[in-house]
């Protein structure tokens, strides 16, 4: 099962002393078990573009779609057993201490 | 005859639920046996085992239902397997079976569930209760409570929950969370006993049974399991003839169920013994021990339960904790101690809204003799409460402090004893623990003008 998993960050980040981890270990590990798929750093939300059709007419826009004091800040594509794993390989993530991270199941398009 | 085709109705739902992944076909199936038994068995006589009768039974209509729907062979072949590995000698409790009602239970009750959709697809699920009796106890329409429990499977299938039990690292943190939920369905009935809710109770005291006979090992499995069967012991005082609620120090203690309390501090006693410090669960049983085993109310021994509150907020700093120990150190200490505690707990912002902050506020000014400040806390709390037999209580107080008014000479001696609430029952479930933060600053201190006029 294939997960979306969005790195935001959060306006209220962990403070404890606990031990630092970091990216490239996580990396490592969860590509080494073959559980990554793809993913990157995406640049900031000043640098997004907005883009819409209506009427036949093409709207670009600069900016994000949302305004939101969290920004996405990267993504990664997860390949796990179920959310279990993929809760777990999110846990050891740095941005789960320094920010949040959102799972979205992939919907495959031959399912209802 | 209903308690033995309980236990097996779940063993079957939960090996059903793990071959077939299909919840509302396993629940049917179940419900179906259980039907045909009940129908039956009076007529024809119990058979010699009714486990494997309710199991083949259970078995063959799903065989049925998926070989009706040709696209599931592989299911078809699983529950083939399945009743060709069900011994007919059972121990509802032991082995596999043991394994898929953990599964199940850990599954309902995963955290990335909503609440409510939790506390639905359990009572559901493992209680066995029908859609209609939830939507009786939750106060919403049957299709409400059907679209929740929809809701809630749905989110199963398309996130990826499986039906397993958690790695051992996490057992302990979901175990938690599992306990959380039985404890918030046992509250549901405790604290709101006329509105149609009154055996969910029940359902929790059966729930945390069933989690002791499963993880007989986990301290605060026992430790919640002491804290229901103490409180519930009380449900026969805890109303009056006309369903109006009777606070604790008014309570006919005859009425407590002995027998119940005598399980509750055994199973207390057993945790002792183990040695390790107690959890959460485990203070607040202590706490309601002292309530249990007090002859009366004056006997009540509050500098003990006072401690008790102290240690629970080093693990649990939450503002209700705080709360409870407040009151009780109005009762150790007298009403004026009280509201110096209280003060501190009433700057907690995430207390507002939340009805015994004023409630009990108001009995402390009660018994402090201050009659014009405790009415006005009393209306404050009655803008807040929600269980309709809270609203008389506190309606009740009001008049009576508005009636006498109560100089600082004549004060009304008799406190509300946790009148509206089990002690329990303001804390908040650990599991849930995240939703409320750390109170800041100082713990206790600060006293402030009280009763001004007096």
């Amino acid at each position: 099962m294939k997960y979306l998993m969005f790195v935001a960050t959060d306006p209220e980040p962990d403070t404890s002393s606990e031990p630092h981890t970091d990216v490239e270990a996580w990396f490592a590990d969860v590509e080494g078990r073959g559980k990554w798929v793809i993913g990157d750093r995406v640049r900031p939300a000043e640098d997004a573009t907005t883009v819409r059709v209506r009427s036949g007419e093409l709207l670009v826009t600069d900016g994000p779609y949302t305004e939101s004091k969290d920004w996405i800040v990267g993504f990664d594509v997860l390949d796990c057993e179920d959310l279990d794993e993929a809760i777990e390989i999110a846990s050891k993530h740095p941005m789960a201490r320094a920010g949040r991270l959102e799972l979205r199941p992939f919907w495959p398009i031959d399912e209802g | 005859m209903a308690a033995a085709v309980g236990e097996q109705r779940l063993r079957i739902v939960a090996g059903l639920i793990r071959v077939t992944g299909d919840w509302e076909l396993a629940e049917d199936c179940v419900q179906d046996a259980v039907e045909r038994a009940l129908a039956r068995w009076p007529r024809d006589g119990v058979p010699v085992n009714p486990a494997a009768w309710l199991t083949t039974t259970a078995h063959r209509r799903a065989l049925d239902l998926l070989r009706r729907r040709r696209t599931e062979a592989d299911k078809l072949r699983e529950v083939q397997a399945l009743t060709e590995t069900e011994g007919s000698a059972v121990d509802p409790y032991g082995g596999v079976y043991r394994d898929d009602q953990l599964r199940l239970l850990f599954t309902c009750c995963h955290p990335a569930l909503p609440p409510a959709g939790r506390v639905a697809l359990t009572l559901k699920t493992v209680a066995g209760l029908s859609t209609r009796e939830l939507a009786a106890a939750f106060l919403v329409t049957e299709p409400t409570m059907g679209q929740r429990l929809l809701r809630t499977r749905t989110k199963i299938a398309h996130a990826g929950i499986a039906f397993r039990v958690p790695e051992p690292h996490r057992l302990a943190a979901r175990t938690v969370g599992v306990l959380a939920v039985v404890y918030l369905i046992f509250n549901e009935g405790y604290s709101n006993a006329d509105g149609g809710a009154g055996d969910l109770a029940a359902e929790g005291v059966r729930l945390v049974g069933l989690l002791a006979a499963l993880l007989p090992t986990d301290d605060e499995v026992q430790g919640l399991r002491a804290l229901l069967l103490l409180q519930h012991a009380r449900r026969a005082s805890r109303t009056d003839v006309n369903g109006e609620l009777v606070p604790m120090e008014e309570q006919d203690r005859r009425g407590w169920d002995r027998a119940m309390i005598v399980d509750g501090m055994a199973v207390l006693d057993r945790s002792r013994v183990a040695g390790r410090a107690p959890g959460p669960y485990r203070l607040q049983a202590e706490i309601a021990a002292e309530h249990a085993l007090a002859p009366d109310a004056a006997a009540t021994d509050w500098a003990r339960i006072v401690v008790l509150y102290d240690v629970l907020f080093d693990q649990q700093p939450s503002p209700v904790v705080a709360l409870n120990r407040a009151a009780a150190v109005g009762f150790r200490d007298g009403p004026q101690a009280g509201l110096a505690a209280l003060a501190e707990v009433e700057r907690d912002e995430r207390l507002a809204g939340y009805h015994l902050l004023p409630a009990v506020r108001a009995d402390l000014l009660r018994r402090l003799g201050c009659a014009a400040e405790a009415a006005a806390a009393y209306r404050d709390a009655l803008t807040l409460v929600r269980t309709a037999a809270e609203r008389r209580f506190l309606e009740r107080r009001l008049r009576e402090v508005t009636a006498s008014g109560t100089t600082p000479g004549d004060r009304a001696d008799q406190p509300d004893v946790m009148a509206s609430s089990p002690p329990g029952d303001a804390w908040v479930p650990a599991g849930e623990s995240g939703q409320l933060r750390q109170v800041a600053g100082p713990k206790w201190s600060v006293a402030t003008p009280i009763c001004p006029d007096s």
